[in-house]
């Protein structure tokens, strides 16, 4: 027991009992780091680490909420605990033991290289492995087997960025750091939603303009995002038109003689070579390429050309694209031509996706790269990796990237996949194929945390691997910055680390693979002598010996002594090294950067008369990825709490939808149907889905009676000839309303126990209608332990009393404290069950089918846990219009202090003065934003939306 | 000019309202002679019950006092029972000799108790529910004696049995069928019902069959016998296993009866063109009814042929029950059971213990059954008979005529099932 009962809450407080482990956050690039607070064995809190520099103690909704996704009752219902395999594809997967699966896997592997050489197998890792995991993963494939069939969900989030550096400055490395906010008079922010997508930094930037207000901020974005708003210039481009932008710019900088001649002439190449093509990129000319006004664009190179030094922000908007390579490359240029670069304040600064992707570029964890920042088309190169993993060679046919390998897998190339920490079956593009990949697959295995992935289910085997609170290693956030990360708990169940599961399998597979083994170094017996994860981190260190990440001079007891740092780092240095390229020196055979003489090209998939919108993809402030953490937190759907197709408000009213309607929408690879929502922030003719909403949260069955797999099912899989990063961020779709009459909504008060474990077992019915979604909602910890779930269905008629009975059971809605309404002939069915409290009677389940309009009063009733007993039967009536006014606590913006809209609205009605003024006040009287800080910029946006009323002044 | 002459053989609400009818369209036509059997004027024997419970009082509930007999110089004789008629002279012979001719009769027996056959009918404190003189006997009985038995858990029985236990006996419901009020209620809301009635007091032997009823030296009833063997003690037995028209006179002269004087849809009996029937004796199209609004009906039709008017036909009533049994909203109509070709809509309420099920055939109402909130039950009723299109309000229609719900009604057991 704690010695000390305060602490039993799960407070920060500390107590003899407590103890409190330094780690980083497994979310964003940014890499902040946690104080992970445990007692007996389990994770209570999570604090941001004040000495970390990303950070400096602050978390943002999802980074604060962390101990909550590793609470017993999480890891009960979500993770995967124990080896599991499938006897049949499609079949519930039964425990086994770790040997025997491991052997399983080490004999089909084996046999299917023996029979089909070694690029029949594929391995496809994640950016959110450590950097350890990452270095055995890729050595044993290209080390042991014998493939460069290596590849990660990086490719889908960075490898552009890669490119557009090695492409221009000669090596993937950021040259500028989070310091340099502070530093610079011009930001420009483009192709990212740092609010949503780095919250931290972005709290960063807030500060950076509160002490300079002359900084100016330049945001660039198809979407006027909450990034945008807060922009002193915001250019509202089309889709894809960047590279026709950043040529603008630098046509503008010439013209004006805002070009830094000396640098260029000193340090670039080929700068004519490009200056020829701008030439064409007059600002009429661009102005109407990117739909935006000439003025702005004239005013945007100025800034970024004459108010020095010039940061430049971005992220997916340039990376996941056909001309990926080519848009970070176009920007790289204008930071070359006017020399903002090495300098405090300045430089082209690609934001990182996710928490490792650097260090899996570091240990060459990708199809076509090598430990130590090594390319494999670089003889050289391959000789050094062979000769430090003392094997006489690595193969150098570049290997099938991620987009790829699922292609090759689907033409049966690639007969085995081996998928660790990711979850492909939800965030790889045109989901079609990647399916079928992994039901022609001999053989799949998934080492995953979490069993509630789309993946899962299509494993052979299923390998248990420790997460959050569990791992111990290292990461690199996106400013080089390596960070220890310590295990504050035991692994869950018989989950193991990523390292050692994959060293295990090397040396089993080295059994096997007598005539790989027969080539190693003499004195080497295994490729994996690893037994901790400082013993395969410290290979890794050796690897990056004289190169440009060279971190010989470090060591992880520095690491845990004097905190993160930044690479490179050789030996004898004291310290990690800021900014890069400060003496204009470049990582290239002459030490010059190249400018990129490219050209615009649009988009793979221009939009046309029969998919006549855009569809753009991105992150919603609150949930990560495919959601495997983030979707366990009822808490973290306050911010969006279901899918939906944003459009423009116009487009909505001339197809004469309204808000929440149902929409097919359809590419040419697949469709989906969702729920239609008009926003501000869209241009017209053009449409966002957030990137996260898998098969997992929403689904059905399209027209030929498949499984809908979410908004992947829609997105393009042409990807960039250089970095091979698909363009996830356009495809061309129609958007219809269907026919789909009837609906169906049950929500329910669960408990937490109970929960999750429900939302899976109502995961088969998703593909029982037409249409449905299935969230939880709430907010942990909820004072009686109750987490919400909310299922939503459609179809063209009603679903059988067998599956509403179902569904019923599963939400609780049965017993005798049921109010029940039903007219089978008319498909109309209402449930409601009710709870006694203090207060009185309140709904904790309702299922209706049919007619649902009452979905707008009983819905805020039962989610504000609002007192019903005025109700009585009317609770079972139809109709929008409530029988009895309802007081809702409407819409959450502050996800940390449960604070809503309509409160915020009331408050403001009293605040005075500036807009600065009237958010502190409020802040000061609702305490909103003051915690993580990532709802600030929507509390900012409702300040101005309400001016104080006039009798409070 | 000589008036007509028309006797009336019964005095009971149907027949009585007959007169009531005839005299608004026809006052001056006949001269009008009434035989009772019991010593009262007509009075509304759908009120014993809560005479019984003791809500309400005999004067309370006579519905035409002497007064209105003379002021329409109709001769009543009470206490006397016809015993037989001959129909050539046209003549109506009482228990007594009293005669009177007649140039058109109305027969309005009504009904009697059915009484079980079985061994100790007869034993003293065994008695049917029928009339006021039954009534005074069960009250008198509830002063004296503890433990009633009630013998059949319809309309009648389960009022009986509320009334004595209100008078402060034990009482046991009997039933033979598999739930109570069969006739008028489903198993879901009858089980409601039965419920409520536990849960004030009465006990149940649900689908018990009586065997035998077992008496003292005395010759006093003192405990129901059944078919399992079981007994259960019993000062007082009511017989309320449902009624009988009573044929008994009419079979005698010679009318065609058939489960009740067959008559046609002018009330005429098919066999003599000069009598008439109504009420619980006449059978029309088959149907004997036993409620009081059909018989209205019937009387209506009835005395606007004997005015001679000959138009108006009776062809048939929907019928609607209440239980009256204070505290308890129960309502039934027309087809409630529903079945082939029916629709339901069914809504149940445990928090406000009520159920209420519609039953549609097309895109028509044909039946409803109602337990706890009967407010909407002539709204229903409403539309049965008048065979109204509901499509329009099909969704809404559960919720009542206002659509507002929730409000009064309620029924006893709240919360039957916490």
């Amino acid at each position: 027991m704690s010695a000390n009962p305060s602490a039993a809450n799960g407070t920060p407080l500390q107590s003899p009992s407590t103890k409190t482990t330094r780690a980083t956050c497994p979310y964003c690039g940014t890499g902040c780091g946690v104080l992970i607070e445990s007692r007996q064995g389990r994770i209570i809190n999570v604090q941001g680490d004040p000495q970390h520099p990303a950070n400096f103690g602050r978390l943002c909704t999802k980074g604060s909420t962390l101990h909550l996704t590793a609470a017993d009752t999480v890891t009960q219902q979500t993770r995967l605990l124990v080896p599991m395999r499938r006897d049949q594809r499609g079949e519930a997967p039964a425990p086994i033991a770790w040997d025997t699966a491991m052997e399983e896997a080490a004999d089909k592997f084996a046999a299917i290289i023996r029979q089909h050489g070694p690029d029949a197998v594929g391995f496809y890792g994640s950016g959110q492995l450590l950097t350890e995991d990452y270095y055995v993963l890729n050595k044993l494939a290209k080390g042991l087997i014998g493939t460069n069939n290596v590849d990660t969900n990086s490719r889908l989030c960075m490898s552009s960025a890669v490119a557009g550096y090695k492409a221009t400055l000669g090596s993937d490395a950021p040259p500028a750091c989070y310091e340099d906010f502070n530093h610079a008079q011009t930001m420009f922010i483009v192709g990212a939603n740092t609010a949503y997508a780095h919250p931290i930094l972005f709290r960063r930037i807030e500060d950076a303009r509160r002490a300079n207000p002359a900084m100016k901020l330049i945001v660039v974005d198809p979407r006027r995002t909450e990034t945008a708003d807060m922009a002193d210039l915001f250019l509202q481009i089309l889709p894809g038109t960047d590279v026709a932008l950043f040529h603008g710019m630098l046509h503008v900088l010439i013209a004006d003689g805002m070009i830094d001649a000396a640098y260029v002439n000193q340090h670039t190449q080929g700068f004519e070579a490009l200056q020829d093509i701008v030439r064409d990129y007059t600002p009429d000319s661009v102005a109407s390429t990117c739909g935006i006004p000439v003025a702005d664009l004239i005013l945007a190179a100025r800034w970024f050309g004459a108010q020095t030094p010039t940061l430049s922000l971005y992220c997916q908007g340039l990376n996941q694209s056909s001309r990926g390579t080519d848009k970070n490359a176009a920007l790289i240029n204008l930071h070359l031509a006017t020399g903002q670069i090495g300098i405090p304040g300045a430089g082209p600064f690609s934001l990182t996706g996710q928490p490792n992707a650097m260090g899996g570029r570091e240990v060459g964890g990708m199809a076509n790269l090598l430990s130590g920042h090594r390319d494999l088309s670089n003889p050289q190169h391959r000789s050094e990796v062979a000769a430090l993993w003392g094997v006489d060679e690595v193969p150098a046919q570049p290997g099938q990237t991620a987009v790829e390998m699922f292609e090759a897998a689907a033409r049966g190339e690639i007969k085995a996949l081996w998928i660790a920490c990711t979850n492909p079956a939800q965030s790889l593009p045109d989901q079609a194929t990647v399916r079928k990949a992994l039901e022609k697959a001999e053989f799949v295995v998934v080492q995953e945390a979490f069993g509630t992935t789309a993946t899962c289910a299509f494993a052979d085997i299923l390998l248990p691997a420790t997460t959050w609170g569990e791992k111990d290693g290292t990461v690199t956030n996106s400013e080089r910055r390596i960070s220890r990360v310590q295990a504050a708990v035991q692994p869950s169940g018989e989950s193991r680390h990523d390292w050692a599961i994959l060293t295990d399998f090397g040396r089993r597979l080295e059994k096997r693979l007598t005539q790989r083994t027969a080539h190693y170094r003499a004195g080497i017996n295994t490729l994996f002598p690893y037994d901790t994860p400082e013993s395969v981190w410290n290979e890794h260190r050796e690897s990056t010996r004289g190169r440009d990440l060279d971190i010989t001079g470090l060591s992880y007891g520095m690491l845990e002594a004097s905190g993160p740092q930044q690479w490179p780092l050789p030996e004898g240095a004291g310290a990690g090294q800021a900014r890069l390229y400060a003496n204009g020196v470049f990582p290239t055979a002459d030490g010059k950067a190249r400018f990129a003489a490219i050209n615009y090209e649009p988009v793979s998939e221009p939009p046309d008369q029969r998919y006549p919108y855009s569809l753009n993809t991105g992150r919603l402030r609150d949930q990560w990825h495919g959601m495997s953490r983030t979707g366990t937190l009822g808490r973290l759907f306050g911010h969006v709490s279901e899918p939906a197709i944003d459009i423009h408000p116009d487009d909505l009213t001339r197809m004469g939808l309204q808000p929440g309607d149902l929409v097919e929408v359809a590419s040419r690879r697949g469709q989906i149907v969702i729920p239609v929502q008009p926003s501000g922030t869209i241009a017209p003719m053009q449409a966002f889905i957030a990137m996260h909403w898998g098969e997992e949260y929403l689904s059905g069955l399209d027209n030929q009676g498949q499984a809908m797999s979410g908004v992947n099912a829609l997105t393009v899989p042409v990807f960039c000839p250089q970095s091979k990063q698909p363009e996830l961020k356009h495809a061309a779709i129609t958007i219809t309303p269907p026919t789909l009459p009837w609906r169906l909504l049950a929500v329910a008060w669960l408990p937490e126990s109970e929960a999750l474990a429900v939302r899976e077992a109502l995961k088969p019915l998703m593909s029982a209608f037409a249409f449905t979604s299935c969230v939880p909602f709430g907010r942990e910890p909820h004072e009686k332990g109750k987490v919400g779930v909310l299922f939503r269905a459609a179809g063209i008629e009603a679903a059988s009393m067998d599956v509403i009975a179902r569904i019923e059971a599963l939400m609780g809605i049965d017993g005798v404290d049921v109010l029940r309404y039903q007219d089978k002939h008319r498909g109309q069915h209402r449930a409601m069950r009710m709870e006694r409290s203090e207060e009185g009677l309140k709904l904790a389940a309702f299922l209706m089918a049919g007619d649902i309009s009452a979905e707008a009063w009983i819905r805020p009733l039962l989610q504000d846990e609002l007192v019903a007993d005025a109700y009585g039967r009317a609770l079972l009536a139809p109709g929008a219009t409530p029988p009895v006014a309802i007081a809702s606590k409407g819409r959450q913006v502050c996800t940390c202090f449960n604070v809503t809209e309509p409160a915020i609205i009331e408050t403001l009605a009293s605040c005075q003065g500036s807009t600065d003024a009237r958010l502190q006040q409020l802040q000061g009287a609702l305490k909103c934003g003051t915690n993580c800080g990532s709802c600030i910029p929507a509390l900012r946006q409702l300040v101005k939306l309400h001016p104080a009323t006039a009798s409070a002044t | 000019m000589k008036k007509m002459k028309l006797v009336m053989v019964g005095n009971g609400m149907a027949g009585v309202r007959t007169l009531e009818e005839l005299l608004k369209v026809a006052p001056d036509l006949y001269e009008i002679t009434v035989f009772g059997a019991e010593p009262h004027p007509n009075y509304n024997r759908i009120l014993l019950s809560p005479v019984l419970a003791g809500e309400q009082t005999l004067d309370e509930i006579i519905l035409n006092p002497l007064s209105w007999y003379a002021e329409h110089g109709i001769t009543l004789h009470r206490n006397k029972k016809v015993v037989s008629v001959d129909r050539t002279r046209r003549l109506v012979t009482a228990q007594d000799g009293t005669e009177a001719e007649y140039d058109r009769l109305l027969l309005a027996t009504g009904s009697t108790p059915f009484v079980l056959p079985v061994p100790g009918k007869d034993l003293e404190g065994v008695i049917a529910y029928r009339d006021i003189a039954d009534t005074n006997r069960m009250i008198d009985t509830a002063r004296t004696h503890k433990h009633a038995v009630v013998i059949g858990g319809g309309l009648l029985g389960l009022e009986a049995a509320n009334g004595l236990m209100l008078r402060g006996m034990e009482v046991t419901v009997v039933h033979i069928a598999p739930w109570l009020m069969e006739r008028q209620l489903d198993e879901v809301s009858a089980k409601l019902l039965q419920r409520s009635l536990e849960e004030r007091g009465l006990k149940f032997r649900i689908g018990a069959q009586t065997q035998e009823l077992v008496g003292d030296e005395n010759g006093r009833v003192q405990s129901v016998k059944f078919k399992d063997g079981t007994q259960v003690t019993a000062d007082l037995v009511v017989m309320a296993a449902g009624i009988r028209p009573n044929t008994e006179l009419a079979e005698k002269i010679g009318i065609h009866c058939n489960r009740g004087i067959v008559v046609t849809d002018t009330m005429q009996t098919v066999t003599d063109p000069r009598v008439y029937s109504v009420g619980e004796c006449a059978a029309h199209r088959g149907i004997a009814y036993g409620l009081v609004a059909p018989l209205f009906e019937q009387g209506k039709v009835c005395a606007n042929h004997l005015a001679q008017f000959g138009i108006g036909r009776y062809m048939g009533s929907q019928t609607s029950t209440k239980l009256k049994v204070t505290g308890i909203d129960l309502f039934s109509a027309g087809d409630f059971m529903g079945g082939e070709g029916t629709e339901e809509i069914v809504l149940s309420d445990p928090f406000g213990g009520v159920y209420k099920k519609l039953v549609l055939k097309g895109n028509k109402l044909v039946g409803a059954c109602m337990y706890g909130d009967t407010a909407d039950g002539s709204y229903y009723f409403k539309l049965i008979r008048e065979g109204t299109c509901i499509n329009d309000k099909r969704d809404r229609l559960m919720f009542g005529e206002s659509n507002i719900v929730g409000v009064g009604h309620e029924g006893q057991s709240r919360c039957p099932s916490i």
